[in-house]
């Protein structure tokens, strides 16, 4: 990379835009090259959005101008940047389930082409850079990977000059990430530029030649990655010392320690995409953290499901301090000191278009109605929803764009504090959690795991469902895989290494 | 047999068009549950322009414009103030209900003259098929031609496909460039359109006088002929037929005394749509996904 003959592909100068009051970029400078790999990192509502979406044409900024090619550029709507050269894999993705994956590419193609001329084109561009598509299915039957390789697809048949790709990362297996990085590597070498929008570290100092940081709508800074290490880039990002987090401390082992022990727990598979829970057995002691690792899709769900009550089996497949609770309701569960965190903080862990005090009431439903007077138990005193709620947003750190909004207005990071910190609000004894941090900035990742780590030094046993093998190893005491439905023996953590872990989770 | 299936041929004409404006508009998400009330403004416009103009292609042309007009009150509504689109859509009803009982109220009493009937050269002499088939008027031959236009308008075509697109996920659509709010728009314009002409065929064709609520509940009829097609043009077009021909069967059944009471068929059509609406969900269980998945859902521009 000669960064003499490299050129400059897009100059933004002091883009700025607001949102009524709130500024979501504050006069942004970057400066992209031909055949760059450049990474724009930030946490979740730094900005990134807000200023790719001005690159393609979706928001118009107030003030600042873009040079492509040198020359200044005004983009009324996504179709003048694709026919500048400008392509975006959006986060998201922006398919359509019930179309066809030719006809998903034929109306983003602004040039007008045939059933069979687009077909073949689809298919040279896939063998060409190694993207595998197949044009006839229908997008809804495609997985996660499938659909952004059809993206990809979409955007390199407009032999885009310019790639931007939002957090493409956050929903592919190890093995499409390397599949992802060859094919922006070589893509880049045909001299295509790409905005890689991350916050992953690794993954910006492994693909990326510069990264420009934002932070709170502003750049922070923008630094070759060859010589910065991935701490000083978090620090950049966070704005403060990343803190390590606090170790916690051990209980003194008792012989009456053992909180939940599940045993021989079945569950047969509710669909087709379901996974059958095989004869899971464990056991987890107060003062502990049991670390669940595993891929996607192995039977997390249905597993979380099974210990929250969602699902119901056997009285004795699950006992919580002798008490069989394997075929109880999830209310009553909650009332003997169990909460449960899952994994989809929108629509599962909170009513997206409630308050968030209302989806504390929700529950705290159990204690309203069982430990008050018959009056209480029909009518409720939001008065006091309200008043746990904002216990909850100051002890956990969460941020709230104004007072009492609806759990759909927070930011992914803030809502997951606020569903974290709402289970443990209710004091209980055992808490099951499943996928924490997914999605969730270094900031507010980091919160949540100490606030895991001290609730285990307080006594309380803690269920770690997740995908993170970093996460698993810096929080548990112990570790099971799961694997197709089946769980591997406990160990301790002492006796086990990352790549044990890594290959149990392969085991199919 | 003859003029009893050229009954039911006629009868389905006023549900298929309304049927087929419908399909379009929610194919791009939006659900106008006001078929009702643009069918009814359609046929006191179509009824009042021929007393005004003495020809009942005029009522063809002003149904229609009132369709669309009355379509974009919905619109204003559902589309740019996003408002519940159930509530709407039911509001624009019993909007259009009171409003053509005033604007018909002169009307009444007087009659019109039918569209004239046209008789396609060579096919109308085939016999049996020839009389049932090919001797209609204008407009049940254009609403033949517009169900199966719209049938491959929306498969083959760019811009059906676009349609399809931004009912399935308007955010996506909105993403890569489609206007979203005025593609839907046109679409709704469209149901409009076709509901309006469906009203005025009533009156064109069918019973040549006004009297308030002359439509009769065709315009339910028609918004579940289009969940019974389950968004399928040539199933509506199937739909449309054996819906008419339970209309029919009421009268018969009156006239020739059948033992069961006329409740029990006018209930026939919801009941269809009722099994229809179960295989579909049972369909759609096994990940084949008819309903558009933004139906019913506010567009709202996320900035």
């Amino acid at each position: 990379m000669d960064k003499k003959n490299s050129k400059t592909l897009l100059k933004a100068s002091g883009l700025t835009k607001k949102f009524g009051s709130f500024v979501a970029n504050d006069s942004i400078n970057i400066e992209i090259k031909k055949g760059e790999i450049h990474a724009l990192l930030g946490e979740n509502g730094a900005g990134k959005s807000t200023l790719v979406k001005m690159f393609y044409g979706l928001l118009a900024p107030d003030e600042g101008n873009i040079k492509f090619n040198n020359k200044i550029i005004n983009l009324l709507n996504p179709k003048f940047a694709r026919a500048m050269g400008i392509g975006m894999v959006f986060q998201h993705f922006s398919l359509f389930p019930a179309l066809s994956v030719s006809e998903n590419i034929l109306i983003s193609l602004d040039e007008k082409l045939t059933k069979k001329q687009l077909e073949k084109s689809i298919i040279n561009t896939s063998k060409k850079w190694g993207l595998k598509v197949s044009p006839s299915k229908k997008v809804a039957e495609l997985s996660v990977g499938e659909q952004q390789r059809v993206e990809i697809v979409r955007c390199l048949l407009q032999k885009p000059k310019l790639l931007i790709m939002d957090e493409p990362t956050s929903v592919l297996s190890p093995q499409e990430i390397v599949n992802l990085f060859k094919v922006l590597k070589n893509l880049s070498k045909s001299g295509c530029s790409i905005l890689y929008i991350s916050h992953k570290l690794h993954e910006i100092k492994e693909i990326a030649s510069k990264v420009t940081i934002l932070k709170s709508a502003k750049v922070v800074d923008t630094m070759e990655t060859k010589n910065v290490s991935t701490n000083i880039l978090a620090e950049k990002m966070v704005g403060k010392k990343i803190i390590r987090l606090k170790a916690k401390k051990n209980l003194k082992k008792l012989k009456s320690n053992l909180a939940l022990s599940v045993n021989n727990l079945y569950r047969f598979k509710k669909n087709q995409f379901g996974v059958t829970l095989n004869n899971i057995n464990f056991t987890i002691d107060y003062g502990q953290v049991l670390g669940i690792a595993g891929i996607a899709g192995n039977g997390q769900v249905e597993l979380m499901e099974a210990l929250s009550g969602e699902t119901l089996g056997k009285k004795e497949e699950i006992i919580f301090e002798n008490k069989s609770i394997g075929n109880s309701k999830i209310e009553y569960r909650r009332q003997l000191g169990i909460e449960f965190v899952p994994e989809e903080r929108n629509n599962h862990a909170t009513v997206p278009d409630l308050k968030l005090h209302e989806n504390t009431f929700l529950t705290f439903f159990g204690y309203h109605i069982f430990n008050k007077s018959f009056f209480n138990k029909i009518f409720t005193n939001p008065k006091l929803s309200i008043q746990a709620s904002k216990q909850i947003e100051k002890k956990n750190d969460v941020r709230c764009p104004y007072d009492n909004p609806l759990a759909k207005q927070l930011s992914g990071g803030n809502l997951q504090k606020f569903v974290i910190g709402r289970a443990f609000q209710a004091n209980p004894k055992l808490v099951i959690i499943s996928q924490p941090t997914w999605g969730v900035d270094i900031g507010a990742a980091n919160i949540i795991r100490q606030k895991i780590l001290n609730l285990a030094s307080m006594g309380k046993a803690i269920i770690l469902i997740s995908q993170d093998l970093d996460e698993i190893f810096e929080l548990s005491d112990s570790i099971g895989v799961i694997s197709n439905g089946n769980l591997s023996k406990i160990k301790n953590k002492k006796n086990m290494t990352p790549t044990q872990v890594g290959l149990l989770m392969g085991v199919s | 047999m003859e003029s009893l299936l050229i009954t039911i041929l006629v009868t389905s004409v006023p549900i298929l068009l309304a049927g087929t404006g419908e399909l379009i508009a929610e194919k791009s998400g939006v659900l106008n549950l006001g078929v009702e009330g643009m069918m009814l403004t359609g046929a006191v416009a179509a009824l009042g322009s021929v007393l005004i103009f003495g020809n009942p292609l005029a009522g063809i042309f002003f149904g229609a414009l009132a369709g669309i007009l009355i379509s974009l009150i919905f619109s204003f509504f559902t589309i740019f103030l996003m408002t519940n689109q159930v509530a709407t859509g039911l509001g624009l009803t019993i909007f259009a209900t009171g409003l053509t009982g005033l604007i018909g109220e002169p009307f009444v009493g007087k009659t019109i003259s039918s569209l004239p009937k046209i008789e396609i050269i060579f096919l109308s002499d085939i016999p049996f098929l020839g009389s049932i088939f090919f001797k209609h008027d204008i407009l049940f031959y254009l609403s033949i031609l517009l169900i199966i236009a719209v049938h491959f308008f929306l498969i083959k075509s760019r811009y059906g496909i676009i349609i399809r697109a931004v009912g399935d996920n308007h955010d996506s659509a909105h993403s890569i460039g489609y206007p979203v709010k005025i593609i839907r728009l046109l679409c709704v314009g469209f149901g409009g359109m076709c509901a309006g002409m469906g009203g005025a065929y009533i009156p064109l064709v069918l019973t040549p006088h006004w009297s308030e609520g002359m439509t009769a509940g065709k315009g339910w009829i028609a918004l579940a002929l289009v969940v019974f097609a389950s968004w399928l043009p040539f199933r509506l077009l199937l739909g449309a037929l054996i819906f008419g021909g339970i209309t029919i069967l009421q009268f018969v059944g009156q006239a020739r005394g059948w033992p069961f009471p006329s409740q029990f068929l006018n209930m026939l059509p919801y009941l269809v749509t009722i099994i229809a609406l179960s295989i579909i969900s049972i369909k759609t269980r096994s990940g084949n996904t008819l309903v558009p998945s933004s139906l019913g859902k506010p567009f709202l521009e996320n900035n």
